[in-house]
This record gives C-alpha cells, sequence and structure tokens, in this order.
C-alpha cells in the first residue's frame, strides 16, 4: 500500500473489516458514528508527541541523532541513537552510530528556529542495553522547566521518509493530545476530527482517555526491531477504567483507537483480574494470533503493511485470511497507508449495522 | 472549579493581574505554570511562589508566537500534568502613544491581532480537546470595556478584545456538554504597569489594586455556577459568598 506523503485535512476512507462476517466493505470515516452503537465506547491515547529527535555530538565530535523513547525509571530517558543523515534518509540505511559508553556526555543543538531560548540539552549516557549498544539510557543534566524548555528547544518529532517534507510539532499531534509521552504519534488519533468525535457522543457513543507512551516504529537495528515494542508506560485514568467496566456490564462494545490504547486497556486488565484498573503500569504485553483480547472488543487503526508487529496485533481481532484479503483490497482500491492515511475498523457487527444505517 | 491540584497556565503572568492571580492560586494550592515574555521577573515570581510553600514553574515565551504554542502546552502537561485551568491574561496595547486607527500601521493591527486573538486561540486549540476528554476545564480569557466601547485610540487593542469576547462565546458553544467551560472577565481599571503605559496621567490612587482584583478571579473561578461563555465584570461582580 502506498504510504500517505503528508498530513492530510479529513476525507479519510474507513476500510472495514467484520470477522464475525467474516467480510470487508469501504466507507468514509464520517460514517464511524452510524457504525457505531449508543453505549459503545472508544478509547483514545491522548499521549502528546514529543520532539524526540535530537542532534547532537559526543565529546569527540562525532555527529549523530538519538531518538528518545520516553522517560523511564528514576528520571532516565530511553532512546535509540542512530548516525548521521536527515529525514530523508530512510532509517535502515542510516550509518551506524558512534559507540555510546557509559559516562559519555552528548550536546544537543538547538533547532531551528527555536520556539524560546534555552540553555543547550546535555545528557549523559547512564547505561547501555543488553539488547543493542543503540539502545541506551540517558540522564538530562536540566530537570524541571530548564529540562523541558532545553527538550522543546533541541528536539523536533520524528521524521518519515517517504513524506513529502519535514514534520512540524503540530502535525504529529492529535486533537486531544495531553502530556507528552510518545516518541512518535499515536496516529490512528490523527484522522479523529473533533467534527466526528462530536457526533460519536451525539450518537451516544462515549469516549475516554488513557495515556500510553508510544515507543519508536522502527530503529534500523535488527535485534531491536525483532524486540519491538520495548516495555511501555501507560496511565489509565479511574473514570476510563470505571466506562470500560460500565460498557462492558451494559453489553456495549469497547473500541480502542490505536494498538496503543489495546495494549494498555489489555496489559491492565492481564495485571489485575481480568478488567483494567485506573493508575499507572508499565506493560510488555504482545497480541498477536490466538490470543485472546479481554476487555478490547474491536480497533480502530491506521494502515500497516503484513509482517509488521502491528499486523500480528490485528491477528488477535480477525483471522488472519480476513485481514490479508481486506489489505489487499485496500492496495487495489488505492487506500493509502502509515501515518497519515486513511484508517481501518476491525469489529464485530458492523457490517449489519452498515446495512441498516 | 476546584483549584487544588489543578494544573493551571497563566499568561502574562509576571507582573500586574497575571502575577496578583498567580500568588493566590498558589495559596489555593493550583499548580501553575507561569508563562510570560521576560526570563528574569518570571523567575523571581516562581522563587518567591515556591518560598511560600507553592508549586510553580517559569516558561518564557511569547503566545503571539506560532512556534511557541505546541511547546508551550507539551512542556506544562509534562510539568504539571493534564490542563485544567488556562487564563488567557497576556495582552499587548501595540506601539505606545496608542494611535488613531488612521496613524495605525497594519503590521501593528496584525502584531496586537497575533498576541492578544490568535495566541489565545492556539493555546485553546492545542488544549481544549485533552480537557473535553477529561470531562473537565476552564478557559479564563481577560477582556476590556475597550471590547464593548468604541474609545479613540483603542483601535487595535479594542479589536482584538472585542474579537476575544467572542471567540470565548463561540467555544462555550462548541464544548457545551464536554464538561469544559469559557468565562470572559473585564477586570477594570487597575493600577498596572499596562494601564500607565496607556493613560500616564491617570492617578494611580484612583485604580483598583491588581491583588483585589485578583481575589475576585479566584472567587470567580471557583463559582461553578457561572454559565459558559458568560462575561463578567469584575469590579462589579457581587463579593464571593453575598446575596445578589
Amino acid at each position: 500500500m502506498r504510504p500517505a506523503r503528508w498530513p492530510r485535512d479529513g476525507h479519510e476512507r474507513l476500510l472495514c473489516v467484520d470477522p464475525a462476517a467474516g467480510s470487508f466493505f469501504d466507507e468514509g470515516l464520517g460514517r464511524l458514528p452510524a457504525l457505531l452503537r449508543p453505549g459503545d465506547l472508544v478509547v483514545v491515547n491522548d499521549a502528546a508527541t514529543l520532539p524526540a529527535s535530537l542532534r547532537g555530538r559526543t565529546p569527540g565530535g562525532a555527529p549523530l541523532e538519538l531518538r528518545l523513547l520516553g522517560r523511564g525509571e528514576g528520571g532516565l530517558f530511553r532512546a535509540v541513537a542512530f548516525g548521521e543523515g536527515d529525514w530523508r534518509t530512510p532509517t535502515e540505511r542510516r550509518p551506524a552510530p558512534p559507540l555510546l559508553a557509559p559516562g559519555v556526555r552528548i550536546t544537543f543543538s538547538t533547532a531551528e528556529p527555536a520556539p524560546w531560548p534555552s540553555a543547550p540539552l546535555v545528557a549523559r549516557v547512564e547505561r547501555v542495553s543488553e539488547l543493542s549498544p543503540r539502545l541506551v539510557e540517558l540522564r538530562f543534566e536540566a530537570e524541571g522547566a530548564a529540562l523541558w524548555r532545553a527538550l522543546y528547544a533541541a528536539g523536533s518529532p520524528v521524521q518519515y521518509s517517504y513524506l513529502e517534507g519535514p514534520l512540524a510539532l503540530w502535525h504529529v499531534q492529535t486533537g486531544y493530545a495531553s502530556r507528552p509521552w510518545a516518541a512518535e504519534g499515536p496516529s490512528a488519533g490523527f484522522a479523529l476530527r473533533w467534527r466526528v468525535l462530536s457526533a460519536l457522543a451525539r450518537r451516544g457513543v462515549r469516549l475516554a482517555p488513557l495515556t500510553h507512551a508510544a515507543g519508536l516504529s522502527s530503529s534500523g537495528d535488527e535485534a531491536l526491531d525483532a524486540a519491538l515494542p520495548l516495555p511501555e508506560r501507560y496511565d489509565i485514568p479511574e473514570r476510563t477504567a470505571r466506562l470500560v467496566a460500565e460498557t462492558r456490564r451494559a453489553g456495549g462494545r469497547v473500541v480502542a483507537v490505536g494498538t496503543t490504547v489495546v495494549r494498555a486497556l489489555e496489559g491492565s486488565a492481564a495485571s489485575a483480574d481480568g478488567a483494567p484498573h485506573g493508575g499507572e503500569g508499565v506493560t510488555d504485553l504482545k497480541l498477536g494470533p490466538g490470543s485472546r483480547p479481554r476487555v478490547v472488543d474491536g480497533l480502530l487503526t491506521g494502515l500497516h503493511e503484513p509482517g509488521s508487529s502491528h499486523f500480528s496485533l490485528l491477528e488477535a481481532f480477525a483471522p488472519a485470511p480476513l485481514v490479508l484479503a481486506a489489505l489487499e483490497h485496500a492496495r487495489e482500491a488505492g487506500y493509502e497507508g502509515h501515518e497519515f492515511g486513511d484508517v481501518g475498523l476491525v469489529l464485530g457487527g458492523i457490517a449489519a449495522e452498515a446495512a441498516a444505517a | 472549579m476546584h483549584l487544588r491540584g489543578t494544573g493551571t497556565l497563566i499568561t502574562g503572568a509576571s507582573r500586574g493581574l497575571g502575577a496578583a492571580l498567580a500568588r493566590r492560586l498558589a495559596q489555593k494550592g493550583a499548580r501553575l505554570v507561569l508563562v510570560a515574555r521576560e526570563t528574569a521577573p518570571l523567575d523571581r515570581l516562581v522563587e518567591e511562589i515556591r518560598a511560600g510553600g507553592g508549586e510553580a514553574y517559569a516558561l518564557a515565551a511569547d503566545v503571539g508566537d506560532k512556534g511557541a504554542i505546541y511547546p508551550l502546552a507539551g512542556a506544562a502537561s509534562a510539568l504539571v500534568g493534564p490542563l485544567g485551568l488556562v487564563v488567557h491574561n497576556a495582552s499587548t496595547l501595540g506601539p505606545l502613544p496608542m494611535p488613531p486607527l488612521l496613524d495605525t500601521a497594519c503590521e501593528d493591527l496584525e502584531q496586537v491581532l497575533a498576541v492578544n486573538l490568535v495566541g489565545p486561540f492556539r493555546l485553546t486549540k492545542a488544549l481544549a480537546g485533552a480537557m473535553a476528554l477529561h470531562g473537565r476545564g476552564l478557559f479564563v480569557f481577560l477582556s476590556s470595556d475597550a471590547a464593548t466601547n468604541a474609545y479613540p485610540n483603542w483601535g487595535a487593542y479594542g479589536v482584538s478584545k472585542a474579537a476575544l469576547d467572542q471567540l470565548a462565546r463561540v467555544w462555550a458553544a462548541e464544548l457545551e456538554g464536554t464538561g469544559v467551560r469559557t468565562l470572559v472577565v473585564d477586570p477594570g481599571e487597575m493600577d498596572t504597569k499596562m494601564h500607565a503605559d496607556a493613560l500616564p496621567e491617570a492617578d494611580p490612587a484612583t485604580l483598583a489594586r491588581p491583588d483585589e482584583v485578583a481575589a475576585r478571579l479566584v472567587a470567580l473561578i471557583e463559582d461553578e455556577s457561572l454559565p459558559s461563555g458568560a462575561r463578567v465584570e469584575a469590579q462589579r461582580a457581587a463579593p464571593a459568598g453575598a446575596s445578589p
């Protein structure tokens, strides 16, 4: 499927896959409210996207890019190192970064134009992962407001080589972005504009947020890519946990917007008594063929290629042959994929809703 | 709105009404992010609030600068958590002494609109969606009687505030039912640097002190019975707790 090459302004197509009916069909995203029922619950990831791409130099002067994965234990940030290159160079074609050892001090350059004046961002490597020499834990020298000032002055969003140009911070935020926890945008929600969200609310579909620290989609390192997604942090508001429980009790369906929401809800449910609970947690849950989601009934998602970790998660919601056939149809019908493209809805019962509406 | 623990962002916080409001909201237990263009007075205010046991962070930025808006929204949410209260207090008069419209450069009008109108629009747009999903939030827009009266030489400023009033009303209409409210407050004449810039001949003794107006503003913020989109004159509103 060809990727969408720039953020759009509405008019996304909606590839509908109904595993109960064993069928797929075409809709527009504007029809989403008609495909859901009053009493259904839509859960979104409200993580804002970090200016996660930082350009810096080691004390020896070697240039590198670090992509933040988010905040870890004890105020440390996890990051993946890349060699020199700009957004036009596909991740897998980047040269290897300089070898980073604990204690190495990295000074980052300020983006042009900077959003505000700031002292330079400086970090020290604390740990190097056993998984890959490119996965490190950093401690920034500044903290509090000084850290966030320097981070936003130095960083830009992670870029994609198939786009028409470099992305600004506002291109990679959802319409409900809150705390900056996401290394890459929770992109299934990019298409959810408030026109659609308000129509869902008018239909009697309830909306609830959680925050999930979405990680990198690709690291340029085979060993590391194989381990993706790494354990990720989430925070589920008490109100959202309560709405999930109420919805299930009343026979409504829980629809996750994006795989990160599935991981947070199912991870939380797996760590407790089968129902997600309020509060923060970390999940290393990987769903795939054969896994049975306990709380999420369906998924609104971007369209990604077979073979990705994203694709195997889809197989927890619909049989692989059905998903493959639907994606093949989408490719032939000219759907656009990736972060800024069309979207898909995998949910049992929507074929009947579409016929009735 | 219940203030204890509420993530709060105040623009134009380094002096005048903004600084007085910051001190009072800190006493109420709000978690503050203070925004203004100048770093030094902002840092001093943050130190003062922390010394008094409050929680505050300084983010020096120009709300008229498009590139500063998402960094502001993100950094503020990182520092104090999802925001519940935003006070759009920053504003500019434009060139001084304030000129009649016939002498107003188009670029100066654009600059006044960028700070007083487009900045609050952008910041509200960046923050209101999350508040609507969390079911709670309040945006306070600081206005002026120049929004409703046609004072000579107050053209650029008055136009920006009239448009801001309408912006707050439309936000209120669109956010109805989400738990997110807006409020327009005309603080009235106060003994501030801005007032001295606009009307240097005025006698400060005849003007309200910013701290008195800030106390009224806190009462209006706490009063959940005010309808969303309401416009209130702070110095005319009945004191908190008084019967009408």
